[in-house]
């Protein structure tokens, strides 16, 4: 294989014309190449110590039992994943981090195409508008969720403008449904932005000609959205539902701030039940069994996702 | 009903929908501003008033006692420093080894070229999340639990480096050759070309990345959670959970100036930089 690729002259096919031709000056030399690896080697080395090495340690951790007091591991085989699918609590976990997951794509979803189609027209304020909707992005999350925790208080200002106009609002955080709406609501509300951008750009990209023949052949507002709109933008609408579910299986500190998890375990979604088992009650084995399998949802989740913008690529930006 | 859709006169006029649209927008923007104004408002409202029923938006005696306290309660000019000094540390070296690989593997032809790209792109797919169960380990072995390397190294060379070498990547990949090749031929080697070429020409590209890691670098909030225990080591978002009385309750206003003070600052910047920020974090869409 080296051979080859160093004497490209054998292995370029014709058909590349000029451009190929062009390019053999650069990858004759082998002090080429030796660059090539010594500008990647930073990157590469990077990835194998801090995630390709560590994925293979979770995988053995997994494979043992830590005693937390010694530190001593003992190798338990199988144990650990049959350990998970004995523990009452992970069908629970797992529920809640369906239920997170699935009501932030909806939401996010729904609010990031609706703001993208109110302004996806320019008007007096719209560039206004689009820079509130994005500024949670750069919120710092901690103190994006600080403050949403403070609103959410019994006493808080949610709950004081709810008395003001009459109504009672509930202890939000304090109830195992009304958490999971917190939760959810203040994590959509922070990263709604990027998804509205990215299907601001796939409005752009629906040709305008085509607009135009729906409402020459007497198509609505609502029918050409949903008959021309929706589906040319359907790919970005996929990809980014993905993103967001990936997003909502890696959220962490929205879940630590708000609720940590509670009350009980209505809002321990994976993530988080991988932290309190791995860090709080020191079960590096279960942990590790759990991250891996928080690690096969996400991968599956990725890989579906790049398949799909490899062969949509047509449709993006 | 729809056939006779395109004969119908439009039930409200142009001026009714847009002013529609405008309550629309301005309903629908309160939970996005609302929650940071209040958050800067109430950071200036003595405690008494914090919980104040009815609420109020603005303080009636406004008071900066609760910025002296996030300083004298917590370290916190030092681990303001932290955050700031870790985040540019992060950004640099980030910025130095995604261009670097994202250069190599879009230009340089070398055996095992797309396999090695494959395997750099596995630290998009493993999160974060997963792998500091078995880095914390690591970093326990050798000695760096309670300093800022864990969080340096991980975030300088992991997920949020990978990203930013693909975004290097594809920009050089889209750079047209010429110019690379005249250099080449006025005998410039490869570093020379990187260096001298191509990074200048690389400003979007590179200010991008510099967004993308500050921002990942600045938000961390597992990793100092699960690494420090020093207060005086401790970053930001961590720090801003912590200011809690002597009975686990939270100092609310205290709390929100620490919040301000971390959130205002990225803030205006944004505001300056809008395009900017906005293009960068499109490109977050990538790893999620």
């Amino acid at each position: 294989m080296a051979d080859t690729r160093i004497k490209p002259r054998e292995a370029a096919p014709a058909s590349r014309g000029p451009a190929a031709r062009r390019r053999r000056v650069w990858t004759m030399s082998r002090a080429d190449a030796a660059a090539g690896y010594l500008f990647i080697a930073p990157q590469l080395l990077g990835v194998l110590v801090f995630v390709i090495v560590p994925v293979g340690l979770a995988i053995w951790y997994s494979l043992n039992e830590w005693n937390v007091f010694t530190g001593a591991t003992t190798f338990v085989g199988a144990a650990n994943y049959q350990a998970a699918l004995d523990d009452p609590q992970l069908p629970k976990v797992l529920g809640a981090t369906a239920v997170f997951s699935g009501g932030v794509v909806v939401l996010n979803l729904a609010l990031g195409l609706a703001l993208a189609v109110m302004l996806n027209r320019r008007f007096r304020g719209s560039v206004l508008f689009r820079t509130l909707f994005f500024s949670p992005v750069v919120v710092s999350v901690v103190a994006w969720t600080l403050v949403w925790g403070f609103l959410l208080q019994d006493n808080g200002g949610i709950n004081g403008v709810l008395a003001a106009l009459g109504a009672d609002g509930p202890n939000w955080l304090q109830s195992g449904p009304t958490a999971m709406i917190a939760v959810t609501f203040t994590q959509v509300v922070r990263s709604v932005g990027i998804n509205m951008v990215l299907f601001l750009a796939a409005l752009q990209g629906v040709p305008g000609e085509l607009y135009e023949a729906a409402r020459l052949d007497g198509a609505g507002s609502r029918r050409i959205f949903f008959r021309i709109t929706l589906p040319l933008i359907s790919p970005t609408l996929l990809l980014t539902a993905i993103i967001t579910i990936v997003g909502a299986l890696q959220s962490f500190a929205q879940i630590a701030v708000l609720t940590e998890g509670g009350p009980g375990l209505s809002t321990t979604v994976l993530v988080y039940y991988v932290f309190q088992q791995a860090f709080s009650f020191n079960d590096i084995g279960y942990g590790s069994t759990l991250a891996l399998m928080l690690l096969t949802f996400v991968m599956v989740l990725t890989v579906i996702q790049w398949q799909l913008r490899r062969k949509w690529v047509f449709y993006e930006d | 009903m729809r056939t006779d859709a395109a004969a119908r006169p439009p039930r409200f006029g142009p001026r009714a929908r847009r002013a529609a649209l405008y309550i629309a927008l301005i309903v629908m923007a309160v939970p996005f501003v609302v929650p940071t104004l209040w958050m800067i408002t109430s950071s200036f409202k003595p405690l008494n008033e914090i919980f104040a029923s009815p609420p109020s938006f603005f303080s009636a005696n406004p008071t900066g006692a609760a910025y002296a306290e996030a300083f004298s309660f917590q370290p916190f000019a030092r681990q303001y420093f932290n955050s700031v000094y870790i985040a540019l540390v992060v950004t640099a070296t980030t910025m130095l080894v995604s261009s670097l690989a994202g250069y190599a593997f879009a230009r340089i032809r070398f055996p095992g070229r797309n396999l090695l790209f494959v395997v750099v792109l596995v630290g998009l797919l493993v999160p974060g999340e997963v792998t500091i169960v078995p880095l914390f380990q690591m970093f326990k072995q050798a000695g760096l639990v309670n300093t800022h390397w864990p969080l340096i190294l991980v975030t300088a060379f992991a997920a949020p480096c990978v990203l930013a070498t693909f975004i290097m990547r594809q920009f050089f990949i889209a750079l047209p050759i010429e110019l690379e090749e005249a250099a080449r031929i006025d005998g410039l080697g490869r570093f020379g070309i990187w260096r001298r070429i191509c990074l200048p020409l690389a400003r979007p590209a590179l200010s991008a990345v510099a967004i993308l890691t500050f921002l990942s670098s600045w938000n961390l909030y597992l990793e100092p959670t699960v690494y420090l225990t020093s207060p005086e080591l401790f970053t930001l978002p961590q720090a801003l959970t912590r200011f809690t009385d002597a009975y686990g309750g939270e100092m609310w206003n205290t709390q929100l100036a620490a919040a301000t003070m971390t959130a205002v600052p990225v803030l205006v910047v944004f505001i300056f930089a809008q395009r900017q920020f906005v293009e960068s974090l499109a490109h977050s869409g990538l790893k999620g």
